[in-house]
């Protein structure tokens, strides 16, 4: 299918033919020509940020909440820039995403023309791929490609950089074919051999773990009812990362919770003393590791990741397979059953006792027995009060972040948005906005902090202009949380510059957008305020004051292993203080 | 810390290697940008480079590249390549072995008497030629394996070097196959 048109026609229909429905952007002189097209037909809904960098997050909230790649459109220069901090994140957590920016004119690039960057140098290294585009001839192949590159493999951002002339020039449209990508095809299907003896491994276990990440979410749907498949038939405990919460149900016996620097007390000592673990789309980050040379010192490791450089990358795999989640999973399913395997039931009991002792410690449990609300609590009471609702949950970066992970329990993928490698603070409003986009009806909450929630406010108008009701519960303690528990950790409890003098009055700011805004501050009528905020129509920011000096806890300080957890009935001012050693303090 | 169990990488324990890889790549705008910012970006070396299209009509070129590192970074190097969007192949010529390698010299040395003799006389014995001459100067051009060339240049600088140009290794694999 080859047709003449204009470049910026070009782009709009390369959108209509990769099927895409939402556009996350902000015009400016270099993408002039693009919007004009855009102004001219009906089929893309243009959602309309206030800065770039929420086009960009807006998209990966879409692409998380969807599966689809999720589309951004900003003009060349500071537009460019602004979404560096977005790519960067969709590359740190594998998110499928399309960023088109202007350019200045071809004759133009090199001689510092008004609004000129290095588009293509600047995000060469936080994107998956970047093309500049000098030729329109070109321009449909490779926005084609550049959704290729987006989706497949390991997923992640792409960058296609276009000139304003070029966006002018009329030429030969290429539409989307079915012809291999000449350099970049990835592996799909995992080697059967290792797929065997990972399965023989498996069978032969005593105590063995499921550790899944991400990797489940973006494999698709199928992925995680494979997942659910195999780890019933197999009777192991499961636990996942930040990325991968949603891929097994929370609320199933075999989960044992969040793993990691916040993790469980019972997934953490599960893969410390586990003697088989079956790594699943995760990347062994040092959020998840902690002190990598005591990491599951005495375990057999199985890694399926679908990126050959995440294997053996941090920690060393004895089995390694790549390849696609969903379809690895398939053949070890496939092969456990016919070859007749079945778990060491024995084994199994004894195991699980052992986790059983582990979970009666109760890592995450916490007393509410006050006015004062628990930011533990108030998380837990949200996650009550919308159970069984259609509902999207994204965060910003901190405290609020890991306490959501911990106290909010998801059991379906894609329900679950959060900068977990970059951990960029700002992300969660437009990511919420994103969601929303994609899933009008659904209830859409951005769980924030009272410091992240101030990087991308001005979103707030996007979401009033597009009529999306998108909740935003800022957990309110006045402090950057998680800056002020390190300080506590690690600086003698010096305050440094982590205490927020002059927040805005949360609730007169909301009002200020034309969205609603709330306050609660009492413990007693806190669910009543959380019914309010499911109920009112159109957006909230719901300012749940919270006790200012709560923790997150448990925790591995850092530079310890997972059996060093501090928990929170341990976790004194002099515990803290005295937490993290010499070496673990240069760590992050 | 429990012997034979531990997993982590431990780096500047075990011994750094030196390979050389053949990186074929779609000689597309900033492919070898994206090369060099890998090596940049995540802390490898780069002990040399060099690169040329090597075959028009496909529009490919291909990147040698020297580095060192303990195995365990080689093989991430490798893998990190490998996934790059315009690579076609990795080569590790260290690996496959029976490789070639060679690079080109350009060395201005200036001296006048004994050092100028001996210059011409050592030149000669490393089977360098002359490309340019003045009654005090000589350019010569040498072609060899890198320590060769080293070897060269030391024994050079006290016979008048001015200055050295030299283009990084290229390799090929020896036998009638293409890698």
């Amino acid at each position: 299918m080859t047709r003449q048109m204009t470049g910026a026609e070009m782009v709009v229909q390369a959108l209509i033919d990769q099927g895409v429905e939402h556009l996350f952007g902000y015009p400016g002189g270099a993408v002039l020509p693009i919007y004009d097209e855009l102004f001219q037909q009906d089929k893309i809904q243009h959602i309309l940020v206030r800065q770039e960098g929420g086009a960009g997050h807006s998209a990966e909230g879409y692409a998380r909440s969807t599966g689809k790649v999720g589309v951004a459109l900003v003009t060349s220069g500071p537009g460019a820039t602004n979404m560096v901090t977005p790519l960067t994140d969709a590359l740190m957590d594998s998110i499928p995403m399309v960023c088109i920016t202007g350019q200045v004119a071809t004759h133009l690039i090199g001689s510092d023309a008004f609004q000129e960057a290095d588009t293509v140098g600047i995000t060469r290294p936080c994107t998956k791929h970047n093309w500049l585009v000098k030729d329109v001839n070109d321009l449909g192949r490779i926005l084609h490609e550049a959704f290729y590159v987006a989706r497949s493999g390991r997923p992640g951002p792409v960058v296609v950089d276009i000139p304003k002339d070029v966006q002018f020039a009329t030429g030969t449209y290429e539409g989307p074919t079915r012809v291999e990508h000449k350099t970049y095809r990835p592996q799909v299907e995992g080697d059967p051999a290792a797929i065997q003896a990972a399965v023989e491994l498996i069978a032969k276990a005593k105590k063995p773990i499921f550790y899944t990440g991400g990797g489940v979410i973006n494999s698709g749907p199928e992925a995680s009812a494979l997942l659910r498949e195999l780890v019933r038939e197999t009777g192991f405990p499961i636990t996942s990362t930040l990325m991968g919460l949603g891929a097994y149900p929370a609320s199933d016996k075999q989960w044992l919770g969040m793993l990691g620097m916040h993790g469980t007390y019972e997934a953490n000592n599960a893969m410390h003393d586990c003697d088989v673990m079956i790594n699943v789309g995760a990347r062994f980050d040092d959020r998840i590791t902690g002190r990598l040379d005591a990491f599951s010192p005495g375990s057999k490791k199985i890694h399926i990741d679908i990126d050959p450089s995440s294997i053996n990358k941090n920690v060393r795999a004895d089995i390694g397979i790549v390849g696609d989640v969903a379809h690895v999973l398939k053949a070890m399913l496939a092969a456990w059953k016919s070859a007749g395997h079945k778990a060491d039931k024995a084994a199994l009991k004894s195991w699980w006792g052992e986790i059983d002792r582990w979970r009666a410690r109760n890592s995450l449990g916490f007393r509410q027995n006050s006015e004062t609300i628990l930011p533990q609590h108030a998380i837990r009471t949200l996650y009550e009060r919308t159970r069984g609702k259609d509902v999207y949950i994204s965060t910003e970066v901190g405290q609020h972040q890991m306490w959501a992970a911990q106290y909010f329990g998801f059991d379906e993928p894609n329900r679950w948005m959060t900068s977990g490698g970059l951990g960029t603070m700002g992300y969660g409003l437009p990511a919420a906005i994103g969601a929303q986009t994609a899933h009008r009806d659904a209830l859409c909450i951005d769980i924030a902090g009272d410091a992240s929630i101030l990087m991308n406010i001005q979103e707030l108008s996007t979401a009033i202009q597009h009529e999306l009701p998108v909740k935003v519960f800022i957990l309110n303690n006045q402090y950057m949380g998680m800056v002020r528990q390190w300080q506590q950790l690690l600086h003698g409890n010096r305050l440094s510059h982590s205490y927020t003098d002059s927040l805005p009055d949360f609730v007169k700011l909301a009002e200020a957008y034309g969205a609603t805004g709330m306050r609660c501050e009492k413990a007693s009528e806190l669910e009543g305020a959380i019914d309010a905020m499911i109920a009112a129509k159109g957006p909230v920011l719901f300012d749940c004051r919270v006790a200012n000096l709560a923790n997150c806890f448990p925790m591995i300080p850092s530079g310890k292993a997972h059996n060093e957890m501090l928990l929170p009935e341990d976790a004194t001012d002099d515990a803290i203080a005295n937490a993290i050693d010499k070496a673990g303090r240069a760590l992050v | 810390m429990q012997p034979g169990s531990v997993y982590a990488i431990k780096e500047g324990k075990d011994k750094t290697e030196q390979h050389t890889l053949s990186v074929l790549v779609d000689n597309e705008p900033g492919v070898l940008a994206r090369v060099i910012g890998l090596f940049s970006g995540r802390g490898y070396n780069i002990e040399s480079l060099t690169v040329s299209e090597t075959e028009h009509e496909k529009h490919r070129s291909r990147i040698t590249v020297v580095t060192m590192g303990p195995p365990q970074v080689i093989e991430q190097i490798k893998a990190q390549l490998e996934r790059m969007v315009p690579v076609h192949r990795v080569i590790d010529l260290t690996v496959t072995g029976k490789a070639i390698e060679r690079e080109l010299l350009l060395i201005k040395v200036r001296g006048a008497g004994d050092d100028r003799v001996e210059a011409l006389r050592l030149a000669d014995a490393f089977r360098a030629r002359v490309i340019d001459a003045t009654t005090e100067s000589f350019v010569f051009e040498l072609t060899g394996r890198t320590d060769k060339l080293d070897q060269f240049i030391l024994l050079m600088q006290p016979l008048g070097l001015v200055e050295v140009s030299r283009t990084g290794v290229a390799a090929i694999t020896r036998g009638p196959e293409a890698t």
